[in-house]
């Protein structure tokens, strides 16, 4: 019997240890590329920060279960994985810079500023500097995402607190409103002065309009622009059955990346992007019927992917490790979509964008796959059962990427070697 | 020649036998509308309720909350999960523990059948096991929710 016992344990040992130790951390990357888990269980990290040292920041939705929401890591003996771990802040939030020797960090309403020190450890973890405060938190697409120009400005992105503008959110039959309220103050990209303290709405100005939802934001510092990625809206299907199949809703409206110069107009919640199409084409709320072209004064995107795939960062890749194609190209995460429901989910993955001569080239790949967990890369039908979700991206100093989840917080770092 | 005693006892043997068909009757048709109230209750659920709480009522994290294993679609505030329903529910409240950023709109076209027939599928679907809501409660609870509102 304890010999049968001690056979089984070893039997299960031999077969969990791949499990536990998985090449490239479980993922699938392109010939010459590695991952590993530079971090684990940290709680769900939304974006992250990388220093010149190499310290890494995470931005947590909620308090980690050691009550910090913003933590620091740092792979002290160069092994890839970070092995001094402590944190700080009782504000959940998403976004997270590092600009100088300050690290810039938001909750869901206001943007804070600290200090680092020359180790990059933070000098006023308690006692930040308040830069903006008074950003509308209404629950619904409430992360305030932030990066940086080169002038020292930030771009905070301000979601709209709705799905497409009705006077009923998501309530089957009712109409839009006619001229969205919520664009004042909302569904947009607001510029604010990275020095300043205690602006709010009056202090900054709108940027860029008509963005449903943007998580996904980075500043182009080789075309000097900055890229914003798009949530399309949901639902067409349940509030239109006549206009559109579930089949068609599984396809529309395409996720959108756009390039935005001040004043731009993406033109939510009037209009959506149909990448079959190629078109604008009117929101159903607005009197559109799945072909009914919308209006050309509102921006076309550099990329269009496929629906619902729910971008969550954008990071133009400056570095000299991976191999030339990538260089002034972006990278952008896909969470995994949800109403894609009832059919299976996509996503769950890292897309490259290839640039040229600063501009996108409409193409894109993906990049890094597998984080859903699942078997041969099977899809998935719910996003609960993904093991993990990417969320945050950031270039280390040698070159190297990170991507972070948000489930239970995993940290994943990509190296490129010929 | 049959004694008064036996007789008695073929009487009190056949009641037995006739009430026990009588119950098993009765426990079939409740089974079979219950079944039925399931059945139309997961059509509900798939046109209404699907794309957010998933087709394992998983829901979607931070998004939108887990039907299935959550405390209070298994517990005993049926007015509560009422009034959910046909009023919608968009507040910033912890469900087990968790905070949930999606808004859900309300379905003010839902007849009281129709909300019993899906609050049935979702406390009976899954590992979810609380068991079946009727008509009548359905109604009991939205006169309360409309004295409450008062
Ligand atoms: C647009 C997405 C959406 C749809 C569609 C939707 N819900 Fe919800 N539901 C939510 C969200 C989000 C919450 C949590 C709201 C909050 O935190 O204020 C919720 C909460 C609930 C709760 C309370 C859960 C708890 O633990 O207390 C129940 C029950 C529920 N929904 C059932 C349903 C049913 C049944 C339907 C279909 C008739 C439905 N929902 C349709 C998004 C949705």
């Amino acid at each position: 019997m304890k010999k049968m016992t001690q056979f089984l344990s070893v039997a299960f040992l031999a077969f969990s240890l791949p499990v536990l130790a998985q090449e490239n951390a479980g993922l699938k990357l392109p010939e010459g590329f590695k991952a590993n888990l530079y971090a684990n269980n940290i709680g769900g990290a939304r974006h992250i920060a990388i220093t010149k040292s190499g310290v890494v920041f995470a931005k947590l939705n909620n308090p980690n279960k050691e009550g910090n929401s913003i933590v620091r890591l740092e792979d002290a003996n160069n092994d890839g994985v970070a092995d001094k771990i402590n944190g700080w802040a009782k504000y959940g939030g998403t976004g997270i810079f590092v600009k100088g020797n300050s690290l810039y960090a938001s909750s869901n309403e206001a943007i804070f500023k600290y200090e680092l020190n020359s180790k990059d450890e933070v000098v006023n973890p308690l006692a930040p500097v308040t830069i903006v405060s008074g950003l509308i938190d209404r629950r619904q697409h409430n992360s305030k995402s932030i990066t940086f120009d080169m002038a020292n400005n930030i771009y905070v992105n301000i979601g709209a607190y709705s799905n497409a503008c009705q006077e009923k959110d998501r309530m089957p039959g009712s109409q839009g409103m006619m001229p969205c309220p919520i664009l004042d103050s909302a569904g947009g990209i607001w510029k604010f002065d990275g020095s300043k303290e205690n602006q709010t709405y009056k202090d900054g100005k709108r940027y860029g309009t008509g963005l449903r939802n943007v998580i996904g934001l980075d500043w182009n510092t080789s075309s000097n622009q900055l890229y914003v990625a798009q949530h399309g809206r949901d639902q067409l299907n349940s509030f239109y059955p006549n206009l559109y199949t579930d089949a068609q809703n599984a396809e529309l409206p395409a996720e959108t990346f756009y390039e935005i110069k001040e004043g731009d107009n993406a033109g939510w919640p009037y209009v959506y992007y149909d990448p079959s199409q190629h078109k604008k084409i009117v929101s159903p709320e607005y009197g559109g019927d799945s072909k009914k072209e919308g209006s050309s004064e509102f921006k076309d995107p550099a990329v269009a992917f496929p629906a619902h795939m729910a971008p969550m960062a954008v990071l133009f890749y400056t570095g000299n490790q991976f191999p030339a194609k990538y260089k002034n190209g972006a990278f952008i995460s896909f969470h995994g979509s949800w109403n894609r429901a009832p059919l299976p989910q996509e996503g769950f993955f890292v897309a490259f964008v290839p640039f040229k001569d600063g501009k996108a080239t409409g193409e894109w790949e993906i990049f890094a796959n597998g984080f859903a967990g699942t078997e041969n890369g099977a899809k998935i039908a719910n996003p609960s059962k993904a093991k993990a979700r990417p969320c945050g991206l950031a270039q280390g100093p040698d070159g190297s990427i990170y991507v972070s989840d948000d489930t239970k917080g995993a940290i994943f770092k990509i190296t490129y070697s010929k | 020649m049959v004694n008064p005693l036996m007789n008695r006892k073929i009487n009190r043997g056949i009641n037995r036998v006739a009430k026990f068909i009588l119950l098993f009757c009765f426990l079939v048709l409740a089974q079979w509308g219950n079944a039925q109230n399931k059945i139309n209750g997961k059509k509900i659920y798939e046109t209404r309720c699907l794309v957010c709480h998933q087709s394992d009522g998983g829901g979607v994290p931070n998004m939108n909350p887990p039907l299935d294993g959550a405390t209070n679609v298994n517990g005993k505030d049926i007015a509560r999960l009422v009034k959910i329903i046909r009023n919608g529910y968009d507040e910033r409240v912890a469900l087990d523990g968790m905070y949930y950023n999606n808004a859900m709109a309300a379905n003010p076209d839902l007849k009281e059948d129709a909300i019993a027939d899906v609050l049935t599928y979702i406390r009976t679907s899954w590992s979810n096991k609380a068991g079946v809501v009727t008509t009548s409660q359905v109604k009991a609870a939205l006169l309360k929710n409309k004295a409450a509102k008062k």
